[in-house]
């Protein structure tokens, strides 16, 4: 998406996929499966058993030496410091305009010495250079190429973990830990995380142990299924996990977006710090929320959102029929004064105002 | 994979299929287009009595990733429409060629007719298509 004119990168699993009949597309400068057998077989696989996806193109930053700490406070908008050796936080990256660069996931390998931090695929350059530009003094290289990644998600996914991964207990593990083994001979990082609302964990695994480490998870007799950049999307969507160009960009303010929880201005400064502020104090404009619809039809991302008098309120980020769910269901900006749970709203689908109600989120409750 | 192409259908670039029986052009998508777009999830088609013009879109369906238009093969008038894929849109992807037909029109000129391809040319076109 950033860089049009650039043959799009393969992953190391991009053969792999295809012999899997993965249908294979440009996604962010990246060519990604997009499914396997079928996006809603797959999404159901994640949901009851466990899903296996390549994220190897998402970017690793490491963020090294004495000055790596005070290099993050000021570049991020959560608590670094509240981090312990193999914890992990999600984290914001403000720009210099009261928007967002990034949303990402800062690992503490070493207590105020090394860290890693892994961003968006789509944004890994401008990341880079924006860490760069606005260092203090720690020791940077962008370290995406030296790492794959594969996600292990879904309610068996631990169980799968502990037989791949052993003498590393996954399931002792608690959520946002990072631990750091060998798969074979290759160097691995074991992260509770994900992005799909389900248990499981996101393993960083040095760029050539990434076919092997796949091809061992396909292998085994739990029967994990592969999963395609189609299944990750309605995973994501059913819990209103933001996703960079949707619910966030270079515009928005993170409050608006919902995302108060991850900034923390009494605990220290960082970049932008006045102006993010600020606007959540002088009262938020618009609201992200979650809806459902009344009536027939699919919200789509760009589908404006109205009142019942037809005004417009905002519009939506994302949108899909939910896989789970078997109903349409929606995120979208609206103005705070239509946020609150049971607002009756309208989506302008092709020239149709079609009614909806703001509900509760996620919109899938994992117990 | 092969699809099944009928004979006696005409064909759009898009993936619609027209069945002409005298004025009478019933309407669907080819199982190429379905197996392009996986589980269709919504439909949304025009009420009896609309006209509708070739190449225009007339109704769209959905699958949970994407929304994609329906070309209309011929102009005319839709004088019946496929309700039960309203409850059941399953049916496109079971049945593309049969059960999961949209509309029928009644055409306006069969010269129009003329602008579309028959099975050997469609055939082609998905082979290169994919």
């Amino acid at each position: 998406m950033e860089n049009t004119t650039k043959a799009p990168q393969k992953t190391p699993l991009h053969d792999e996929h295809v012999r899997l009949g993965g249908r294979m597309v440009d996604f962010a400068g990246w060519v990604m499966p997009v499914q396997y057998e079928g996006l809603k077989e797959e999404h159901y696989a994640t949901r009851n058993h466990i899903g296996l996806f390549d994220v190897s193109h998402m970017g690793e930053i490491r963020v090294k030496g004495p000055k790596a700490l005070e290099t993050l406070q000021w570049l991020t908008t959560n608590d670094v410091s509240k981090l312990e050796k193999g914890q992990a936080q999600y984290s914001l990256l403000p720009n210099d305009k009261g928007g967002l660069v990034d949303d990402i996931f800062v690992y503490c390998l070493e207590k105020d010495a090394d860290y890693l931090v892994c961003v968006n695929a789509s944004n890994a350059d401008k990341d880079f250079a924006w860490f760069l530009k606005h260092n203090k003094g720690a020791d940077i290289t962008n370290e995406s190429s030296s790492w794959g990644q594969i996600a292990i998600q879904g309610p068996k996914a631990v169980e799968l973990c502990d037989q791949i991964f052993a003498p590393i207990k996954v399931s002792e593990m608690k959520r946002n830990e990072i631990k750091t083994g060998v798969f074979h001979n290759f160097k691995i990082m074991i992260a509770t995380t994900g992005y799909t609302g389900e248990n499981g964990c996101e393993v960083f695994i040095e760029s050539n142990g990434t076919a092997p480490l796949w091809n061992a998870l396909l292998a085994n007799s739990m029967k994990p299924k592969p999963i395609g950049l189609g299944a990750r999307d309605s995973l994501r969507t059913e819990m209103k996990f933001s996703l960079y160009g949707h619910e966030i960009d270079d515009t928005t303010n993170p409050y608006e977006a919902g995302l108060g929880w991850v900034i923390k201005p009494q605990a220290k400064d960082f970049m932008n710090k006045a102006q993010i502020v600020a606007a959540k104090e002088n009262g938020l404009k618009r609201k992200l929320i979650g809806f459902k619809m009344l009536e027939r039809g699919i919200p789509r991302q760009g589908y404006q959102m109205k009142n019942t008098s037809g005004q417009i309120i905002g519009s939506v980020t994302s949108g899909t029929h939910s896989p789970t769910l078997d109903e349409p269901v929606g995120i979208a900006y609206v103005d705070s004064a239509f946020s609150t749970e049971g607002t009756e709203i309208y989506v302008d689908i092709r020239g149709k105002s079609v009614k909806a109600s703001v509900v509760k989120t996620p919109f899938v409750v994992k117990t | 994979m092969a699809f099944h192409v009928p004979e006696d259908f005409y064909y759009t670039k898009d993936h619609e299929w027209a069945q002409v029986d005298e004025n009478i052009v019933t309407v669907g998508i080819t199982e190429f287009a379905q197996d392009q777009l996986g589980e269709v999830v919504y439909v949304d088609l025009p009420e009896e009595g609309q006209k509708i013009t070739q190449n225009q879109t007339f109704g769209v369906v959905e699958s949970v990733k994407a929304v994609s238009d329906l070309y209309a093969p011929v102009s005319g008038t839709v004088i019946e429409v496929n309700t039960a894929l309203m409850d059941d849109p399953s049916k496109l992807n079971d049945d593309p060629n049969n059960d999961g037909w949209l509309v029928k029109i009644e055409m306006d000129s069969e010269k129009e007719l003329a602008n579309l391809m028959r099975s050997p040319e469609y055939k082609k076109l998905i082979s290169t298509d994919k």
